[in-house]
């Protein structure tokens, strides 16, 4: 199907022929085809301003793909309650036992399909046989497929709930996955980190938390 | 010295780049045929200058010289050599550099093998690569210069990620570039039509090839940086849907679209708008792929500059919003002439498209939404690779079922009955081998369904290739009319049963098994059906880092099947630990073994059988290789216009 009969242009005033009328039937109008032509200069505009909205953000620290400061710091867990997860062999996870723990715990979000929660992996296996409690919650993931994850890669988790809806994330405020927050002895969130654990996140960051919340009395 | 020689020869390259940006379009305006031939001139002059440029880098590498800071932060005098070599594009400033090498490397090959194209169609092209190479060697002056000196030099340099010193992604960035920098041929082909308000035949002759040669090259980019992710992070898989990873995904999607759309341009004079939009579309995705990565929108983890990022992000919107605008003013010049019924071979190939398009839209919703949800809205959103696998699954099992039906129809009006009953083969064989792989793995939907479908491509390959060949009508004649098919015809066959074979081997991943066990040494595991014994853990040393290797016995019924030498390496310049994982491979499949932590004697290490695994990139391969075939064929090399009533005679439309 021709679209619009228009004599081969010479020069660019026949580029604009916005209202040459009803177009025989059957043929789309000219403006709606030059409409749909400007699609992708709209969209690409619109990203254009979202990536520059991202880059604003990264400087003036309004977007931080890592390391958001998490509203709970200071605060006691978000009520909750999950269920276990079948087969793991451990007990669920509840706010009840980050209440009052006693000792600094650490609650980490993963996932089996999330990518750098196998990165982060060992470094979890590496804190559990150093003596510090890991939590599990798993994330949007289904039983099977979390449990695979940890027999695969071994599990550090004392306790794990499953949050398969994710709803206890949003309580939480998660980011994404993987995500540790540090609850000290007395149920307090002190630390997260949004992102892979990391040899110098540990180094760093989360070592001298665990030195200083283990020394405070609970 | 060298290091300010090579820092010269890239402002050189600016400033040629900036006359090969004017002159030739300029020339092309105004009918002037100096001007024009200029452009030839000029992009080998840029060649030569960023050659020179990008030659002073890798010597500055070579001999280590740690007064370039560039040098200093990136390598280290113990390097073996090739990542020495190497080492020049593992950092963001080479990068760069290799990134306008290669665009230089296409502006020439556009001076030195498109002197058959009409010669404003050739200045308009040279001159919008010239404009594109303004930008980027701006960028790299203005933002990343790599020839940055150092006082007083440090001893010896950081050393190069652990992670890089590898042959598989050393090798991974400059294939993957010269996919994504392919398409900036095709994205000035497209401009310069749009410019000349022309798109017929001969350009979308003219822009095959260059699309061809990029696809293939990305393709091979892609399956090295998957082969590379498989057995150097050893983690056992191949493919996570990771944002770096889609970003080079999205182009080569469109870029499979484009390759087919073309064709209707070639052949039948169709689609000429949409082929243009794709074109400029793969271009702005691949530049969006070096956006993404080099900006630290993905992740700022990586510290890096913030102006860097705006600088990309400009360039970015000057290109593809210029090609955009364009594009909107003067496509609606590109009337369409070629007819046909849906059940066609333009039929097939505008199923084609629609399909990867929306693959590619879902993919880049899935990759871009969750950074605009945190922008825009503040809201945190994770996607993973169960959103990719559930939107791209529907899209892709219509795709490959018309994947194997298209190539049999023929243009203009097709009887789909009659393309089906050749198929009749190749469906039985399919539907054998999904009954086959639900009898013998159980009831596991999806990998019966991948070697349904891997069975599916390569018999159809087969069916089009013997229907082409007459093999089953004329036998005696087949071997003559195989000789007499265009490589084109080969070249498409080839690259539809190399998906089959990547299908395959994907489907066989589906089947791995894996175990993570503790052994003593002495102590043996089963897993599928092998016996995999820890002999020992040992010590070992490299030119620039130490390891523990344990040495793994594999065997099969009392027989060695083979030796497996994991490795856990440390790196002293950087202080990083990467894991080696030993891997046999054979056809039927890999066994692959990563060593863990080692606690009182115990080491724990994982192993995974992962069946047909080499084929996703044996099949990556194969697909290139289709791309090569197709390359060779004559009409391509010879795309010389020839003329007018030749081609037109040839071909009665």
């Amino acid at each position: 199907m021709s679209k619009v009969a228009q004599p081969k242009g010479l020069d660019r005033g026949t580029a604009a022929p916005a209202g040459t009328g009803a177009a025989p039937a059957g043929t789309r109008r000219p403006w709606r085809r030059r409409a749909l032509l400007l699609v992708p200069l709209g969209l690409a505009a619109g990203a254009g301003a979202g990536f520059y909205a991202m880059l604003r953000g990264l400087q003036t620290g309004d977007y931080k793909p890592r390391g958001v400061p998490s509203a709970l710091i200071g605060k006691p867990v978000p009520d909750f309650t999950l269920p276990p997860l079948d087969g793991a062999d451990r007990p669920a996870l509840a706010a009840a036992d980050l209440r009052a723990p006693g000792r600094p715990v650490l609650v980490n979000f993963f996932a089996s399909w999330c990518l750098p929660c196998v990165a982060e992996h060992p470094m979890l296996v590496r804190l559990e046989r150093a003596g510090v409690p890991v939590l599990g919650v798993a994330y949007k993931d289904r039983p099977e497929d979390a449990l695979g994850f940890l027999r695969r890669y071994g599990n550090p988790y004392a306790r794990i709930g499953v949050d398969l809806p994710g709803r206890v994330a949003i309580e939480w405020g998660l980011y994404g996955v993987p995500e540790t927050y540090l609850v000290d002895g007395g149920g307090l969130i002190r630390w997260r980190w949004a992102g892979p654990l990391t040899e110098e996140v540990l180094a760093r960051d989360l070592e001298p938390l665990l030195k200083r919340h283990a020394a405070a009395p609970a | 010295m060298i290091p300010e020689l090579g820092h010269f020869a890239l402002a050189l390259a600016l400033a040629l780049a900036l006359a090969q940006s004017t002159l030739p379009i300029l020339g092309a305006q105004r009918h002037d045929a100096r001007l024009m031939t200029a452009g030839a001139l000029l992009a080998y002059g840029q060649l030569l200058a960023v050659l020179a440029g990008f030659g002073a880098l890798m010597w500055s590498f070579v001999v280590s010289d740690t007064t370039v800071s560039n040098v200093v932060a990136n390598s280290h005098s113990a390097k073996p050599l090739l990542y020495k070599l190497t080492g020049t594009w593992g950092n963001h400033e080479g990068s760069m550099v290799l990134w306008v090498l290669i665009l230089a490397l296409c502006g020439g090959a556009v001076a030195g093998f498109g002197r058959n194209l009409p010669t404003a169609l050739q200045a308009r092209v040279i001159g919008v690569l010239g404009l594109v190479a303004v930008g980027f060697h701006a960028f790299i002056l203005l933002t990343s210069n790599p020839f940055r000196r150092i006082w007083p030099p440090p001893m010896d340099g950081q050393g190069l990620n652990p992670l890089l010193q590898d042959p598989g992604l050393a090798f991974h960035p400059p294939l993957l570039y010269l996919g994504y920098v392919g398409y900036a041929v095709t994205f000035a082909f497209a401009c310069a039509a749009l410019i000349e308000g022309r798109v017929d035949a001969a350009w979308g002759r003219w822009v095959r090839p260059w699309a061809l040669a990029a696809w293939s090259f990305l393709t091979l980019g892609i399956a090295l940086g998957s082969w590379w992710a498989y057995y150097e992070l050893g983690w056992g898989g191949y493919w996570f849907w990771d944002p770096v990873e889609n970003a080079s995904f999205l182009p080569w999607l469109a870029g499979t679209a484009l390759l087919h759309s073309a064709i209707v341009v070639e052949k039948r004079e169709a689609l000429k708008v949409w082929t243009v939009l794709l074109a400029l579309l793969a271009f702005a995705l691949s530049l969006l792929g070096t956006f993404l990565v080099r900006s630290g929108v993905l992740n700022s983890v990586h510290a890096s500059d913030p102006a860097r990022g705006v600088f990309i992000l400009g360039l970015l919107m000057a290109y593809v919003g210029g090609a955009f605008a364009l594009f909107a003013w003067r496509a609606g010049r590109l009337a369409p002439t070629g007819l046909f019924a849906p059940i066609s071979r333009e039929g097939a190939l505008v199923l084609n498209n629609l399909l990867l398009c929306s693959i590619c839209a879902v993919v880049l919703v899935g990759t871009l939404y969750p950074m605009f949800a945190d922008a825009l809205f503040g809201t945190k959103i994770s996607v993973g690779p169960p959103f990719f696998n559930t939107a791209a699954a529907p899209l892709a099992i219509p795709l490959v079922a018309a994947m194997a039906v298209g190539p049999m129809l023929p243009w203009k009006r097709a009887d789909l009955r009659g393309a089906l009953q050749r198929l009749w083969w190749a469906a039985l064989l399919a539907a054998g081998a999904l009954l086959l792989c639900l009898a013998l793995a159980g009831e596991r939907v999806w990998p019966a369904i991948g070697f349904a479908a891997a069975v599916w491509l390569v018999a159809g390959a087969a069916a089009d290739l013997a229907d082409r060949t007459g093999l089953l009508r004329r036998p005696g004649q087949a071997w003559n009319r195989a000789r007499g098919l265009p490589r084109a015809a080969w070249g498409a066959a080839v690259a539809h049963a190399g998906m089959g074979v990547t299908i395959a081997g994907i489907a066989g991943m589906g089947l791995a098994t894996d175990a993570l066990v503790s052994l003593r040494p002495g102590e043996a595991h089963r897993l599928a059906g092998y016996e995999w014994r820890l002999e020992g853990v040992r010590d070992v040393a490299g030119p620039n880092w130490s390891a523990r290797e344990a040495r793994v016995t594999i065997r099969r019924d009392g027989a060695a099947v083979a030796v497996l030498e994991p490795q856990r390496r440390f790196y002293p310049a950087g202080r990083q630990n990467t894991t080696e994982a030993a891997i046999h491979a054979t056809l039927s499949a890999d066994l692959y073994a990563v060593l863990g932590e080692e606690r009182d004697g115990v080491a724990v290490l994982r192993l995974h059988h992962n069946p047909l695994a080499p084929w996703i990139w044996l099949g990556a391969a194969v697909m290139a290789l289709g791309g090569a075939l197709s390359l060779s064929d004559r009409r391509m090399r010879v795309s010389a216009p020839a003329p007018r009533p030749v081609v037109r005679g040839g071909a009665p439309a």
